[in-house]
């Protein structure tokens, strides 16, 4: 529990340094958004604009530089991040970004932690029953997918079941056409959307997963404490779970962890090839139309589930590792 | 007794000991299947136990002690196999038997302590769980009898029972190597293999460790193999002593017989090696050189390259064991006494 308290504390203090962080780097640069929109349209928007647009950006440059720190904190605190100036102009932020979150997080997230779980097992079953059949076809095979790259995988995969077969859409969340509701007919075209994309991301990362757990799994099927449990005459899937993959699993618990953390970053070039307008696709629209409340925001976000993600896997390393809860 | 040994043992295994041998090694060989070729590292080893018996395997590192350990307890892995010779324990011959099979035999009638307890124990599960599991594996799942019986085992060994609720990393290295020593016994097996279970201890600990070991074996009767490199612990506590030199068994025999006359004078070596508390000062000579290795072991005797009594003829035959007043040795010198054994 004083160990959990702890990395909480950790956490907190992280976030408040990111935060401080974007706060401070735009301050340090010279100029801001409202010069930068009189320098771009020279001509049309007069210099004497400057006050107007600088007070519509939110840029209160003149007011006192810790009053101005503690607004932003309170803003970002209360999802008052601005307004979209280019991709959805007018929209607030906060409005853009939980339109977009669901999307990513049901397709990214949801293909990770599959990957992780499908990999994880079936680097752990192949380690177990080293050079049999299973071992040595998926590894191998995985390894030579994983080199592929993904958006290359993606292009290939809509031009056989999307533009040639036509079983499968391969572009948009969903059917516009339809309604948005907890039906069948929706959730059904919802899944059918996520089908391309999410193979393509699932296949193209389950390979690393496999081979971290498999090599994870060897090595530790030579500890002594393995041999013990065979000695004990314990049932071979105890050993292969209880005493193997049990220890085998925690140096890939960061790295999972780390993953999911960059899930809310979307998985850029996925979403861009199948125009599912999840957070990745929107990451992209704002930094082609310095879109910056929208930029900020997005980044703010990925920081912030990153710092999630390792706070949570140091949460499931203290439960899976008695080590790790020491005083320390 | 002798009927449930099935068949009739090798004439060239050690004889003269109890046919109610509960472990009868018969000719055991392993191999070390290895890509550039095949290393034996154990040849042709054969000697019993007794009920009750505590026998000690000594020799250098790398010697074959271990792997001999592992190939009568079936824990073999690859790329070492047993590839000759049978483990006749209570009557079955252990090689080849399935898993499934080995199981059944596996802590109730043997059990195992290895050679360090930080690396034996599961790191990530608590010592009363470890004990859990193996009580389970065999048919024990009520909780109240788990429970007790993990607390007196724990006992046995002077820890206290709370300690179940600990992890290994929280206790001492004695602490570990004594509850490693408690789960062996959660059975009562009749035969308990170690594999250096003192090494990695002060010699304080140590003698402490070994004398509970020889009180709980008197109290419960079980057999011990027991390999260590220490031949100050073997003098001490065992009744009977394997002498290992490069994967083969150089000398056998009554632990005070051998020692009081070693025969073989790689055994008479490493009785110099080590200081003697009484008597006139003495220096330690040791032995010079190191173990041959095992992928290409000289053509005759393994020990002439190091022996100081070695003959012309050491060097290129083969050397069987001989039989001196119930000692078996693997050396020359004693040839021609090979026909009264």
């Amino acid at each position: 529990m004083r160990f959990v308290l702890r990395r909480i504390g950790f956490f907190v203090v992280t976030l408040w340094v990111a935060l401080t962080l974007n706060f401070a780097l735009p301050r340090l640069m010279p100029g801001n958004p409202a010069q930068v929109a009189i320098a771009n349209h020279r001509g049309v928007i007069p210099p004497g604009a400057l006050k107007a647009l600088e007070a519509q950006f939110g840029l209160d440059n003149h007011q006192n530089i810790v009053l101005q720190y503690l607004k932003y904190l309170v803003d970002v605190v209360t999802g008052k991040w601005g307004v979209s100036l280019t991709t959805q102009p007018g929209n607030s932020v906060a409005h853009v970004v939980l339109g977009a979150l669901p999307w990513t997080v049901g397709l990214v997230g949801v293909t990770t932690v599959l990957a992780f779980i499908l990999g994880t097992g079936i680097g752990i079953v192949s380690a177990w029953r080293r050079g049999g059949p299973l071992d040595s076809i998926l590894p191998p095979l995985f390894v030579i997918i994983t080199v592929v790259p993904y958006f290359f995988l993606g292009l290939v995969l809509i031009l056989i079941f999307g533009v040639k077969l036509h079983w499968l859409p391969y572009f948009f969340t969903y059917n516009y056409t339809l309604t948005p509701g907890f039906n069948w007919t929706f959730i059904g075209n919802v899944l059918e959307h996520a089908i391309l994309p999410g193979f393509t991301l699932l296949i193209t990362t389950i390979g690393t997963w496999i081979l971290t757990m498999r090599n994870n799994m060897i090595t530790t099927l030579a500890e002594d404490y393995v041999r013990m449990a065979r000695a004990k005459g314990l049932p071979g899937w105890r050993i292969m779970l209880d005493y193997t993959a049990r220890n085998a699993i925690l140096p890939n618990l960061t790295g999972f962890a780390m993953s999911l953390g960059f899930v809310v970053g979307g998985a850029i070039l996925i979403e861009e090839v199948f125009n599912y307008q999840g957070l990745g696709w929107l990451l992209l629209q704002a930094v082609n139309n310095d879109d910056y409340p929208l930029e900020q925001a997005l980044f703010l976000l990925i920081t912030v589930a990153v710092l999630v993600a390792i706070l949570l896997s140091d949460i499931a390393t203290a439960v899976l590792d008695p080590r790790t809860r020491g005083s320390r | 007794m002798s009927s449930l040994l099935g068949s009739p043992q090798p004439t060239d295994s050690p004889a003269g000991w109890q046919s109610g041998a509960i472990l009868q090694v018969s000719d055991l060989s392993v191999d070390y299947i290895m890509e550039r070729g095949i290393v034996r590292a154990v040849e042709d080893v054969s000697f019993d136990v007794s009920p009750g018996e505590f026998v000690g395997i000594v020799g250098e590192s790398g010697c074959g002690k271990s792997t001999l350990l592992f190939a009568i307890a079936q824990l073999l892995a690859p790329p070492a196999t047993v590839s000759g010779g049978s483990v006749i324990f209570k009557g079955k011959n252990l090689v080849g038997l399935t898993d499934k099979k080995l199981a059944a035999i596996r802590w109730q009638d043997m059990s195992v302590v290895m050679q360090s307890a930080m690396n034996a124990l599961n790191p990530v599960t608590s010592i009363g769980a470890q004990f859990k599991d193996a009580m389970r594996a065999h048919g024990v799942t009520s909780k109240e009898q788990i429970a007790e019986r993990s607390a007196e085992v724990l006992k046995m060994v002077g820890i206290d029972p709370l300690h179940l609720k600990s992890y290994p990393h929280q206790l001492s290295g004695g602490m570990r190597q004594r509850s490693m020593i408690a789960m062996a016994m959660l059975f009562t097996p009749e035969l308990v293999i170690m594999d250096e279970p003192t090494s990695a201890l002060d010699v304080v600990a140590q003698r402490s460790l070994m004398i509970q070991i020889k009180e709980l074996q008197q109290e419960l009767g079980f057999a011990v193999i027991f390999v260590t490199h220490d031949m100050s612990l073997v003098r001490h506590f065992t009744d009977r002593l394997l002498v290992m030199y490069a994967g083969q068994v150089a000398e056998l025999g009554a632990t005070r017989q051998v020692f009081e006359t070693p025969l073989h004078p790689y055994t008479a070596g490493l009785m110099d090696a080590f200081p003697s508390i009484r008597g006139p000062k003495v220096p330690l000579t040791g032995i010079p050189g190191s173990p041959p290795n095992l992928a290409n072991p000289p053509a005759g005797c393994r020990f002439a390259p190091r022996c100081p009594k070695v003959m012309d003829i050491c060097r290129t035959t083969a050397i069987p064991l001989y039989s001196v007043d119930g000692v078996q040795v693997r050396c020359l010198l004693y040839g021609n006494e090979e026909a009264r054994g």
